[in-house]
C-alpha cells in the first residue's frame, strides 16, 4: 500500500467496494455459468449479471491527484462512477467529504443553452453566488479558450470544446472533489498543458483529484499516486512511476 | 475502529445517503438564483431558433385561444355553456395550459437533463422546480393577454378590485404545480414509461375539467334530469384544477354562473400546501437516485 501518513484528512474512503450489474442479455449465448432465466418476463430474455468490482479498498486524502489506469473494462469507469453515487454499490460502502463533480466524456451541461449560460447555470448549481461567477467568469471562458464560441449553444460545440467547457466550470471550487474520467483525452494539447496545471493548483489548495487515464505520460505529470485496477480489483496502489512500469510490463507481456 | 467510524470521525459521509430533509431544502433555498436563471434562460433558448422570438411567448396563448375559440365556439355549440362563453373559454385555456406544461416539464424535469445531473453536484430538487417556474414565467404575459381581452369584450366596467385575488389565486396554483412536478419527477425516474403517459393524462384533464363547458350545468340538475349527477359534482368539488378554474373565473367575470362556494378557498389552500409539502418529502427521499443508470 502507499504511504499513509495519518496526519492528512481523508477525503474519500472506499471500503470493500462490490459492484455487480444486473443486465437482459440478448443474442448468442456465452456462457451458462452466470446466468438465469426471467420466467416473469417470459422466454428469450435472459438476466447477467457482470461483477464489475471485486472487493475494492483504499483510502483518498486531501492534496492527492490519483491516477487510474487499467484495460478498457477493468472498473475504472464503475469505481468512479460509484465514488459519485451514480452506481450503487452491491455491498461495502463509499465515505466522502463532499458530494464530488463527476467529468466524463459525453454531452454538454445543457446543449440548448450557449456557454456563457452553462458558466453561469453551472456555477449557480455548484451553490457559486452570482458575484463569484462575475468574478470567474473571465477565467473560465479563457481557460477553455471559447472567447469566440461563448455565446453559441453548446449543441454546436466540438467535443472537445464541450470537455472544455465542463472542465473549467468544474474546476473553478478548487478545494473539492474532481473526478475527470477520460474527459481530458478529447482535448488538444495545448488544453490538455493547461488543464494539467489546473488539476495539479487543486491538489495544492486541499483538493482531491481522480483522473482516469490511457495516456501515462499526463498521469506522470500529474499525479502523486496510482491506483491500478484490473478486472475489478485493485492490483496495486503506489507511486506513479512504480506502478504505471509494473503495468505497462504486463501490458507488454 | 470500523471503517464506518473512522470515516464519521474525519467528517465524512456515506455517498448514496442524502442529507437530512431540513439542511437539504436549506440547500434548494439557496439556490433559488438558479431556478430563476434556469428559467429564464430556457424560456430564451427555447424562442431563439424562431425567427419571430419573444413575440411566441405572446403569440403561442393567442394561437391557442383562436383555436380553441374556433372549435368550441363557432363549431360545436353546446347547452352546457356559461354567459360570456368566450371569456369562459379564454379563462380556462390559458390557465390550463399553465397547469399542463407546469406537469409536462416539471416531470420530466430530471430524466431530459441527465447531463447536468451527472456530472455537477447539487440538490436535484432545483431541477424540477425550475422547470414549473419556466411555465409560470411564460404563464405572466398570457394574463396580461388574458385582462386585455376582458376589456375588450366587456368595456372598462368589467375592470374591478376583484381581479385583485388572481394574485394570490395563481401564487396557489404556482404552489400546487410546483408540488405535483415534484412527486411526477421522482416517479417518471422510476418509471420512465410515465414521460410517455402524461400527454394522455393531461388530455384526460383537459377534457374531464370544466375548460369549454360548465361543469355545473352538464351535470346540475335539468328540466328531465331534476337531480342531477350530485356525485359528480361533490366530487368536482374536490378536484384542483377545477378549484383552481372555478376560483379564478371568479376573480375575473361577473354573473351569477360564476359565484364560487367559499370553501373552495380552502380546498385550493390544502391541495397546494398538502401536495407541495408531500412532494419536498416524496422527492428528497430517493434524491440518492437521481441520475443512477443501474
Amino acid at each position: 500500500m502507499s504511504t499513509e501518513p495519518s496526519n492528512r484528512r481523508p477525503a474519500v474512503i472506499v471500503d470493500d467496494v462490490h459492484v455487480k450489474y444486473k443486465v437482459f442479455a440478448t443474442g448468442k449465448r456465452p456462457s451458462d455459468a452466470d446466468r438465469k432465466v426471467l420466467s416473469v418476463r417470459g422466454r428469450g430474455k435472459q438476466m447477467r449479471t457482470v461483477h464489475a468490482l471485486r472487493g475494492v479498498s483504499f483510502t483518498a486524502y486531501e492534496n492527492d491527484s490519483i491516477g487510474v489506469i487499467g484495460t478498457n473494462g477493468s472498473g475504472k469507469s464503475t469505481l468512479m462512477r460509484a465514488i459519485v453515487g451514480l452506481t450503487s454499490t452491491s455491498s461495502g460502502s463509499i465515505y466522502a467529504q463532499s458530494r464530488p463533480s463527476l467529468l466524463g466524456v459525453g454531452a454538454a451541461l445543457l446543449r440548448d443553452l450557449s456557454g456563457e449560460r452553462n458558466i453561469i447555470l453551472g456555477g449557480l448549481a455548484m451553490g457559486l453566488t452570482m458575484r463569484e461567477i462575475e468574478e470567474s467568469y473571465d477565467d473560465i471562458v479563457s481557460f477553455a479558450g471559447l472567447e469566440k464560441f461563448i455565446d453559441l449553444p453548446m449543441r454546436a460545440y466540438s467535443s472537445g470544446m464541450t470537455a472544455r467547457l465542463k472542465f473549467a466550470i468544474a474546476s473553478t471550487r478548487t478545494h473539492e472533489i474532481l473526478i475527470v474520467d477520460e474527459a481530458l483525452a478529447v482535448g488538444d494539447r495545448t488544453f490538455r498543458k493547461r488543464s494539467e496545471a489546473r488539476i495539479r493548483e487543486i491538489r495544492d489548495n486541499a483538493g482531491t483529484v481522480f483522473l482516469v487515464s490511457h495516456s501515462m505520460q499526463s498521469i506522470k505529470d500529474t499525479c502523486s499516486r496510482v491506483i491500478w485496477l484490473d478486472q475489478g480489483t485493485l492490483v496495486m496502489d503506489g507511486e506513479p512511476d512504480e506502478v504505471i512500469a509494473a503495468y505497462q510490463e504486463a501490458q507488454d507481456k | 475502529m470500523t471503517t464506518a467510524e473512522d470515516a464519521a470521525h474525519a467528517g465524512l459521509i456515506k455517498v448514496g445517503g442524502r442529507p437530512p430533509l431540513r439542511e437539504y431544502v436549506t440547500e434548494v433555498w439557496r439556490r433559488r438564483v438558479f431556478i430563476y436563471s434556469m428559467a429564464r434562460f430556457k424560456i430564451e433558448s427555447e424562442n431563439q431558433q424562431n425567427s419571430l422570438g419573444m413575440l411566441w411567448v405572446v403569440l403561442k396563448p393567442l394561437m391557442n385561444a383562436l383555436v380553441y375559440g374556433m372549435i368550441f365556439g363557432l363549431l360545436l355549440g353546446s347547452k352546457s355553456r356559461p354567459e360570456h362563453f368566450i371569456e369562459f373559454l379564454i379563462i380556462g385555456v390559458f390557465v390550463f395550459e399553465f397547469f399542463a406544461q407546469s406537469w409536462t416539464s416539471g416531470g420530466k424535469s430530471i430524466t431530459n437533463n441527465a447531463a447536468l445531473v451527472q456530472s455537477l453536484a447539487f440538490p436535484r430538487m432545483v431541477l424540477p422546480l425550475a422547470g414549473v417556474t419556466q411555465r409560470f414565467l411564460q404563464f405572466l404575459p398570457t394574463v396580461g393577454i388574458m385582462l386585455v381581452f376582458l376589456v375588450i369584450s366587456g368595456g372598462f366596467g368589467a375592470v374591478d378590485l376583484q381581479w385583485l385575488l388572481i394574485v394570490p389565486i395563481f401564487a396557489l396554483f404556482y404552489v400546487f404545480n410546483c408540488g405535483l412536478a415534484l412527486v411526477t419527477a421522482r416517479l417518471s425516474v422510476h418509471w420512465r414509461d410515465l414521460n410517455n403517459f402524461l400527454p394522455f393524462l393531461t388530455r384526460f384533464v383537459f377534457y374531464t375539467t370544466g375548460i369549454f363547458f360548465s361543469v355545473e350545468k352538464r351535470f346540475g340538475p335539468t328540466p328531465t334530469d331534476p337531480d342531477g349527477h350530485q356525485l359528480l359534482l361533490r366530487l368536482l368539488d374536490f378536484q384542483p384544477v377545477h378549484e383552481f378554474l372555478s376560483l379564478a373565473r371568479f376573480a375575473l367575470l361577473q354573473g351569477p354562473d360564476y359565484s364560487v362556494d367559499g370553501r373552495y378557498w380552502l380546498y385550493a389552500t390544502l391541495w397546494s400546501a398538502g401536495l407541495f409539502v408531500f412532494g419536498l418529502w416524496f422527492f428528497w427521499r430517493a434524491e440518492e437516485r437521481y441520475g443512477r443508470v443501474d
